[in-house]
This record gives C-alpha cells, structure tokens and sequence, in this order.
C-alpha cells in the first residue's frame, strides 16, 4: 500500500513536470495550430535565466522566485520574435513550421553552448526546497516537488482566468474559432497571434525555471522533454487544456506505476507504444474541440 | 509514348547490367583470406614533423567530457614539442570532431589514417566509439591509444587502453564496500554498454563473496527523472548503492537522492564515472561525503602531479579540475613517446614490440605498460567527496594492479565470458 | 492565360532549354549512370568513395522522402526507425555469417554481453541470406502499412502524424538501448568483416559495395521517375493539395497516402541495409528523434517534389556536414540551422525551384508560389 501510494505521489510529481512543459504548447500547438519544436529551448532560455539570475544574487530563494517572472518575459520576448520574423509566414503551413523552427532549435542549442559552455551548470536550491514532507506511514513527498506542483497547478489556474475573463482571452478564443469571422469583427489577429505566442512561450520559460530544481541545465535541457510535451498535448486533445491536465497526471502515475515493476527505459516504451496505439484508436486525443473545418 | 518507355527500359536494363558486371569484375577477397588486404595506409615519417591524430567529440552531447579529453592531449603535445619532440621531430596534432555521433568516428579514424597519414590516435570515449573505430584501425593497422576506464572483454591488437579496465577499477571498489561490510548493494546505472557490463560483473562477483544485489535499474542517457529508482532503492534495505549513471543523469539523480532524505551517512554511493568535473557540474552540496573509484584524483600526491596540475591550470584557466580520463589521455602521449624511443621507430610492428615493461612516473603514481594485454598497470584509489568538491582519497590498492581486462584470474569471473 | 492559370508545381526541375522534353529523363539518367558509376570510381580514392557510399546511402532514403513527402504531403519524421529496420536485419546476417566464418554460433558481442549460450529465436532466421535480404525492404513495408492503415484512415492531421513517428523513432531507439544482450545496445551492430562471402576489409569489396549502392540508387530514381509521372502519381499530388476533393470524386485518399507511405518505408530500409557493409555499423543512435529529422533536411533542401533536387539535396548536405564539421564544429550546427530555417520557410521547392523563383521573381507576373505542404 505504501509502495503505491509513494509511486502515485511521484507519479503526481512527474506529471506535475509534464504538465508544465506542456502548457506553454496548449497555447502555441494546441489553440495556434504551430508544432514549434524550438519550445524546448524557450525552456532552456529559463533554465538558463535562473542560473544567471543565481549568479548575481547570491540568495537562492530570492534568485528562485526573481527568476520566475525574469523567465516568462525572456522566453516570451524569444517567443514573439519568433513568431514575427518566422512563424507568421508560416501559418498556412504547420509542418513546414516544424522543420523551421527545429533549425531554430539547434541554432539556439549551439548559442547557449557558446554563451555558456558546453558543459552542464547547475544552481542551488533554497534549503526549504531541498528536504521533504513526512506525510506518515513512510510516505514522503519532496519539497522541490510540491513546489513544482503548485506552480504548474497556478499556472494553469492563471492560463484559465485569463483565457475565460479577461478581454484578451475572448479575442484569443475568438481567433482560434474564427479566424475570418474575428479579423472581420475587428479584432487585430495578427497582434492576438503575437501575444498567444507570447504568453505560451513565457509559461515554458517558467517551466525552465521549475526544472533546475529536478535536474541539470545545459543546452539539450529542453530537448529532452520536448516530445514528451508534445505527446501529452496531442493525447489531450489539440486546444483543450483539461485534456492536457488529464494527460500529463495520467501519463506520469502510469510512468511511475510501471517503472515499479519494471525498468525506466521499458517503462517509457510501453508508455510511448501505448500512446501510438491510444491515437491509433482516438486520434483526436481525449477531449476534442467542435469545429466547422472539414480537415 | 510507348517507344518512349521502351527506350526507358533499355537504359535500365543497361545500368543494371554495367552495375552487376562492373561488381562481378570487382571481386575481390573472400571473408576468411588471410592475406594481408587494406593495409594500404602508411603513416608520413619523411618531413621534420609527424601528424599524430586527436579524435574527440568537440560537439554533440559527449563534448561535455571529451573536450577536457582534448585539452589535455594538446597539454601533452605541446610539452612533448618543448622538450624536443619524439625522435627529433615535432609532433603535429590534427584534431578530427567525432560529433558524439558513432559512424562519424568511424569515418573521421579513417580520414586520420588515409589523408591525414598520422603514425598514431588518441582518443574516443565511449565504448560505443571505440566499436565503432576499432575494426578501422584492425583494418589499416594503425594505434590507437584510449583513455578512458570502460567495461573490459576486448583486446584489440592496434588498440593501447591507458584507462582502466574492470578489475583496475570496479573489482577494487567493491573489494572495498566488502571489506567495509556494505554487503547488499544496488545498482543503478544508465542505459548503455559500460553500466550493463560492469553490473554482469559486480553480480557474479556478490555470488562469490556472499554480498547480495537486491536492486538493478538503468535510465536511458540524458534522463532526468529518478523519482521512481530513488523510491526503489529506498525500499530495497541495500546497504550501498554502486552507481554507473552517466555524467547527465547524476544531477537529477543526486537531487532526487537528496530530497527523498538519503545522504552518504545513511545511505552511501560509491560512483564510477563522477569524476572532479561532474563533482562540479553536480554541486558539492548533492555529493559530499559520497564515494568514487578511479586510479587518479587532482589531489594525488607527488611531484609528476603537482606539475601536470599547475600546467593543465596555466594553460587553461586557474581553478579548472583535473580528472582520471584527463591524466590517462595526458599519459598516453608520454607512453606512446617512450615505446617510440624505445624501438627506435615509428613503425607500428616496432613500437607495439617495444611497449612491453614501459615504465612512467604518471601524475596517478607508477604506471608499466603490459604488452601481452596492451593495457597499463594502474593503482586503483577509492575516494571520498568533500564539501570543497575535491576528491580525497581514502583506500588505495598498495601497489598498481596487473591489468586482466577478460578476468582470466578470478574464479568468480569464468562464466562472464 | 492571365486570370485561370494555376502556377506549374515549381518542384519539376526546369528544363535544359535545348533538349527535347521527352528525352530529358533517359539523359538525365544516362548522365547519372556516367557520373557515378563511370567516373567517381575512376577518380575517387578508396576512402572517399566510401564516403560517397555513404551519402549515396542518405540519397536513397532521400527518394522515399520525396515520393511520399514531396508528392504525397506526408511528413515522413520517422525515416530514422524504417532505416535502422532494414540496417538491422542486414546487420544480423553479416553478424552471423562473421561468426560461422570463424566457427562460432554466437555473434561477438553475444558472448560478451549476454548469456552466452544460445541464439534468441527471432535471431535464427536471418542466418538465412533470402530471408534476411526479404526482411530489410519486408520489416519496414510492414510496420509502415499497420501504422499507416490506422492512422490514414482514421484521417489523422499531419501534425499528429509527426509526433506519432517520433514517437515511435524514440521507442524504438530506447528498446533497442534496453536489450544489450541480444542487439549489442548503444553499441549497435559493429565490426562486420564479410558481406555474403567477400572480405570487406578488401578495398576491390568496398569498391563493389560502392557500385552496388549507386545502381540500386539508379534503379529507384527510376522508378520513383515512372512512378511520378504515372496515374498514381497524379493523384498522389491531388491528395496532397486537396485530399477532400479527391475524396469527393470517389477515390480513397487513405490508400494512395498508405501506398506512398510504405513505399517510402521500403526504400529507407533498403538504404539501411546498404549503409551497413559501406560503413560497417548500425546502432541506435541512427534510429532516434534527432536523426529521423536529419534525413528530411537533404530533401528539403534541394527540393523535396524534385527527385534529382532531393537526391542531390541529401548528397550536399552530407558531404558539407563532413567536410566542415572538422573545421568548424560550432558552426555547422549554425549552418544546418540555417539550412533548415531558410530551406524549408523561405523556399519550400528548394533549390531545384530557385531558378523558377528568380525568373518569377524578375518578370514578376506569377501569384504567390505553390504551397507543397499541407493546407490546414
């Protein structure tokens, strides 16, 4: 009993990492429409931030929580430039868009490497983050996870309210269902594109920062997770984020539950021979959204 | 339309049949020949410099380590150039970038061979690599010298191992946890084909010596989620963990380590591949106290270290560590400078001939060259992390052990192979 | 002429203005026979005709590429598992045939890595050389045709279909890692001495592997040609710019992707079992994620409609990669960037087209150039 529920928890806590790297794509991918494989290195410019951030301030609680803003205004900026210089060009063509943005990828992979060296760096996690909570029964669950969990569960809260209330999020939702419609009613799309763009970029800046808590920063950092962010939102369902919140919890518990029993690299091709068969049966992933387009 | 396709057809059938017949005429030997083929490479010796050959990643995911590799091949070469080079002439090192990429270190040890004509190589790192160029160098007999500690079970004729093979390194390490009385081990390792081996190994050598493995798990390269294998390893009641994870990984897996409340103290880590650089890269406050084996640290006394220390340091920035594969890739030069002295040649039949019993004052201590095995004798040194992310030795061997990289002399060892 | 012309598909290479345009394609092919089988062997050394075999390698699966992503608009970012499919098999014979050379049962690395006693099951087979040479075009063909039975059918969107390969490509990679024992792990398959009974150790071998690569190469651009130009191929091209109209007048737009596809699946198998006696290695590290992308980008750039753009596309960009890749390491990551961004997003015929785009571009009378990627 203790075993699955310390799995479930770090099951939790994996999905709590893909949900965060994934939620900047429920943006971009998922309302936009754009496969931007350089999402991975909007991480990375987070990471890096983070690190950059530690360097000057020498506390690290107070570097931590500089960074998260620092962060989501950076890799937003990268991302608006992105989407105005390449992206817009491209709309007509999403797969082309993958290919474009993943030489933007390495090109930005090999510009860390020059700015900050080959190797690894890392930074030191505030002591409150370093430890765990006992939660009886030898149950733990570590505190740099539970931080992560609250971000991504803030984040996406944020995401929501912005999104359903705020006017920005009825012109976003208005372009996504639209297009046409919404140009006609007056609203600037191409403005509305710059700022989904930025603010899905912004949340993988975030997500960089969160994962200097778990593991090294170096300039494959967001390469490593960007499939698996991909696989999440396409498993949930193109532009529906409770999918997305669904998808990556599951994805994680299952990861975790398997791994129990098994090894971590079985477990990570049953989960993603699993996912091929789970879009073989529901190719339009958990939750779809209801439109007039025919393709 | 249809005389257009026929002429079409004939033009096919013209090139399959001046293909064919230019392949058939082409034959050349047959597998099991033994007569000598493809030794077509002769290394330039003529001019007053010899090209020696520096094959490393400088890019990719493997530049991490391989670049400080590099680095102190060039330290190498530049002292053995000040100091009047190898029978009189000047070394010319041409560096060649294996990309982190197998094929392409296949293809860049034969442009070192053929094009760039050099009389020997230095480098590769991964086991992976070093397949992948070992039937070149077989194939145009050719040297090449390699620095890193790997898994063992290979003795290729045109390959010199200056790193350490199994039972210079792992065999010692857990020679140590036993003599400790850290008898229930778990492993944790990354997914390729050093950690998979050396675990082989450390399971036929618990059977022999009443040690138990009551865990084994490998994560793929660059992974970063160990939540599940720390919770593992919690639960298993091992007394130490034997960690083979590769560079990447053990941030992640230390930070998890860390969090889930498990220190050196309660639990300790004896590691394999964490060496003064990845000490750095993973932050002392993750490891210390921890446990690595290797056959060299930056604080191994005597003066051949101190020197190769204070030069590696001027040359490349104050305060830079220095590690194992860093002193047996620097060493290798001095080794292959002095079996080149000692036959009098360049000639690789020579040089090979001379290797046996060459002796070193290393940075590392006493190093002497096996010419049966082609690998070195080496001091295995148990070491222990502190809190200023230098490794401090805490055990050594007594006396550099006999390299037996197929463990021909441990009965334990006689179904591994 | 002015308002009802739709622009010509930028991607067919512009003719030579002299010759006649039914001849152009034997020519063309003559040319390349002349080329590659009469002149590179007879200038190029040893070793770096064993490039060119390697590159030659690239180039076939960059015939794959362009059938089923240039014609067909499906992005094919899975070439990498298909490849390393038909490298394997290929391997696993070579591997097997090496040790009953030297009267062993067990392949080198089996006696090291695994248990050392008995040959797995699923290795019996490929002692057979039919069947192993079956298995580099068969295992492929059949994986493609399950995975793309569901998926086109099922009528799932081109981005769905990418990440699905990658998917796949980063399975497949990670199990093979996982199974050292029986297929030699992150090592993959090496030392491969004997290619069906000839020594490649033998320079004349490596010579005959060489014009063996390059004939299958002109073979398959020849059929690619014909394949192009035929019925199917037409509506291949329909299906790519409008799969619904294609539906509406009754054809099933899934079995001519699924056709495209498989045949594309086939042909990067085929490369992969060539790859292996030209370079003599095969491991997962040619499978993953990485180098599934890096097989389209040769096809891209050179124009990936245009067979003689895609196949000369793949060669260029492989023989830079090599060349400054010594160099400048640094900025071959840059330049491959580069290639990627300016290739595909600001001239997606590649530089087959660029002789159409500049003479558009100078009369500018043409609309915007045709699109020859998926319409949303």
């Amino acid at each position: 009993m203790t075993v699955v529920l310390n799995q479930s928890l770090t099951g939790i806590s994996i999905g709590a990492v893909l949900l965060l790297i994934a939620l900047g794509l429920t943006l971009t991918f998922g309302q936009m429409g754009v496969i931007n494989m350089a999402h991975g290195e909007f991480i990375m410019a987070g990471a890096y931030t983070t690190y950059v951030l530690q360097k000057s301030i020498s506390s690290a609680g107070l570097s931590l929580l500089a960074a998260l803003p620092i962060a989501f205004l950076a890799a937003g900026a990268m991302g608006a430039l992105l989407e105005w210089l390449l992206i817009r060009r491209l709309y007509t063509r999403p797969l082309d868009t993958l290919l474009v943005t993943w030489g933007v990828s390495l090109m930005l992979q090999q510009l860390a490497r020059d700015i900050f060296g080959a190797p690894n760096v890392q930074t030191t996690a505030p002591d409150l983050l370093t430890g765990n909570i006992a939660l009886g029964g030898g149950i733990t669950f570590a505190n740099n996870r539970l931080f992560i969990l609250g971000l991504a569960l803030l984040s996406v809260l944020a995401l929501t309210l912005v999104l359903k209330l705020t006017p920005l999020g009825r012109r976003i939702r208005a372009v996504v269902q639209n297009r046409d419609l919404a140009e006609v009613s007056g609203i600037a799309t191409g403005q509305v594109d710059r700022i989904t763009f930025f603010i899905g970029s912004g949340l993988a800046g975030i997500a960089g920062v969160a994962l200097t808590l778990v593991g090294p920063i170096g300039p494959t950092t967001g390469t490593n997770y960007i499939v698996d962010a991909f696989l999440v939102v396409v498993v949930g369902g193109i532009g529906q984020l409770k999918g997305s919140v669904i998808t990556a919890f599951a994805l994680g518990i299952l990861q975790s539950v398997l791994e129990y029993s098994t090894t971590l690299s079985v477990a990570k091709v049953i989960v993603l021979v699993a996912i091929v068969a789970f879009l073989q049966w529901r190719p339009q992933g958990l939750y779809t959204l209801r439109t007039r387009s025919l393709a | 339309m249809s005389g257009f396709s026929i002429s079409r057809r004939g033009l096919l059938a013209g090139i399959s049949a001046v293909g064919t017949s230019a392949a058939l005429g082409a034959c050349g030997a047959k597998t099991g020949d033994t007569t000598s083929t493809g030794s077509g490479a002769k290394a330039d010796t003529s001019g007053d410099t010899v090209k020696v050959g520096l094959l490393n990643s400088l890019s990719g995911t493997m530049a991490i380590s391989e670049v400080t590799v590099h680095n102190a091949l060039l330290l190498a070469v530049k002292e053995i150039n000040a100091s009047g080079g190898v029978l009189g002439k000047k070394l010319e090192p041409v560096s060649q970038d294996g990309a982190s990429d197998w094929p392409t270190f296949a293809e860049k040890a034969e442009t070192l061979i053929k094009d760039d004509k050099v009389v020997a190589t230095f480098g590769c790192w991964t086991s992976a690599s070093r397949k992948a160029v070992k039937p070149v160098f077989e194939r145009y007999k050719s040297l090449l010298f390699y620095p890193v500690q790997y898994e063992g079970l290979e003795q290729s004729p045109y390959i010199f191992y200056t790193g350490a093979t199994t039972n210079q390194q792992i065999v010692p390490a857990l020679d140590y946890l036993k003599k400790r009385g850290l008898t229930k081990l778990y492993l944790v390792g990354s997914d390729y084909v050093f950690p998979r081996t050396a675990n082989k190994i450390i399971k036929a050598y618990a059977k022999a010596n009443g040690m138990h493995v009551v865990g084994e798990d490998y994560a793929p390269l660059g992974s970063t989620e160990f939540g599940t294998i720390v919770n593992k390893v919690k639960d298993a009641g091992a007394d130490a963990v034997f960690n083979t994870l590769n560079g990447d990984s053990n941030v992640a897996f230390f930070k998890e380590y860390k969090s889930a409340g498990l220190t050196a103290k309660s639990l300790p880590v004896l590691s394999v591949s964490i060496a003064e650089e990845e000490v750095k890269s993973i932050g002392t406050q993750y490891l210390d106290g921890q446990l690595t084996a290797w056959n060299y640290y930056e604080t191994t006394p005597g003066a051949a270290n101190t020197k190769f220390v204070a030069a590696y340091q001027a040359a490349y920035g104050k305060g830079k560590p220095t590690s194992d594969p860093m002193e047996a890739a620097y060493i290798s030069l001095y080794l292959w400078k002095a079996m080149v002295e000692k036959a009098g040649s360049f000639d690789v039949t020579k040089v090979k001939a001379a290797s046996d019993g060459i002796e070193l004052d290393a940075p590392e201590g006493k190093v002497t060259v096996d010419g049966a095995t082609q690998h070195v004798y080496k001091t295995a040194r148990i070491g222990k992390v502190g809190s200023d992310g230098l490794i401090t030795e805490v055990w050594n061997s007594g006396k550099p052990v006999k390299p037996d990289p197929y463990l021909k002399g441990y009965s334990w060892a006689s179904q591994l192979s | 002429m002015t308002t009802t012309t739709t622009p010509a598909p930028a991607a067919v290479t512009p003719p030579p203005p002299s010759l006649p345009k039914r001849l152009r394609a034997p020519a063309a092919l003559a040319l390349g026979a002349v080329l590659l089988l009469g002149l590179a062997p007879a200038v190029l050394s040893d070793f770096r005709l064993n490039l060119l075999a390697k590159y030659l390698c690239y180039a076939i699966v960059a015939v794959g590429v362009s059938l089923a992503w240039g014609r067909g608009g499906l992005m094919v970012l899975g070439q990498g598992v298909f490849f390393g499919l038909g490298g394997y098999a290929m391997a696993m014979h070579l591997k097997l045939t090496d040790a009953a050379a030297t009267g062993e049962t067990l392949p080198d690395f089996m006696q090291l890595y695994g248990t050392g006693e008995t040959l797995p099951w699923w290795w019996k087979p490929f002692a057979d050389p039919a069947f192993a040479l079956a298995m580099t075009v068969l295992l492929p063909m059949t994986l493609a045709a399950l995975l793309g039975f569901f998926v086109f059918r099922r009528r799932v969107k081109g981005a769905y279909f990418a990440i699905l390969s990658q998917a796949l490509a980063a399975a497949l990679s990670i199990w093979l890692i996982g199974q050292q024992a029986t297929t030699g792990g992150t090592n993959g398959l090496t030392d491969i001495h004997g290619f069906f009974g000839y020594s490649l150790d033998d320079p004349v071998n490596q010579r005959m592997v060489y014009l063996i690569i390059a004939t299958v190469l002109l073979l398959l651009m020849t059929g690619a040609r014909r394949l192009f130009t035929s019925r199917y191929g037409e509506l291949l091209v329909a299906v790519r710019d409008s799969e619904e109209r294609v539906r509406f007048l009754g054809y099933d737009p899934a079995n001519v992707k699924l056709v495209a596809y498989v045949l594309a699946a086939g042909t990067a198998g085929l490369a992969g079992a060539l790859f292996v006696p030209a370079v003599g290695i095969i491991s997962p590290a040619l499978i993953g994620i990485v180098p599934s992308i890096g097989f389209v980008i040769g096809a891209a750039v050179g124009g990936r409609a245009s067979l003689v753009g895609a196949v000369l596309g793949a060669i260029a960009v492989a023989w830079t990669q090599s060349t400054l890749s010594d160099a400048f390491p640094a900025a071959w990551t840059y330049l491959q960037g580069l290639l990627f961004v300016v290739a595909v997003g600001f001239l997606p015929g590649g530089l087959a087209s660029l002789g159409a785009v500049l003479r558009r571009r100078r009369t500018a009378t043409a609309t915007t150039a045709p699109t020859t990627g998926e319409r949303p």
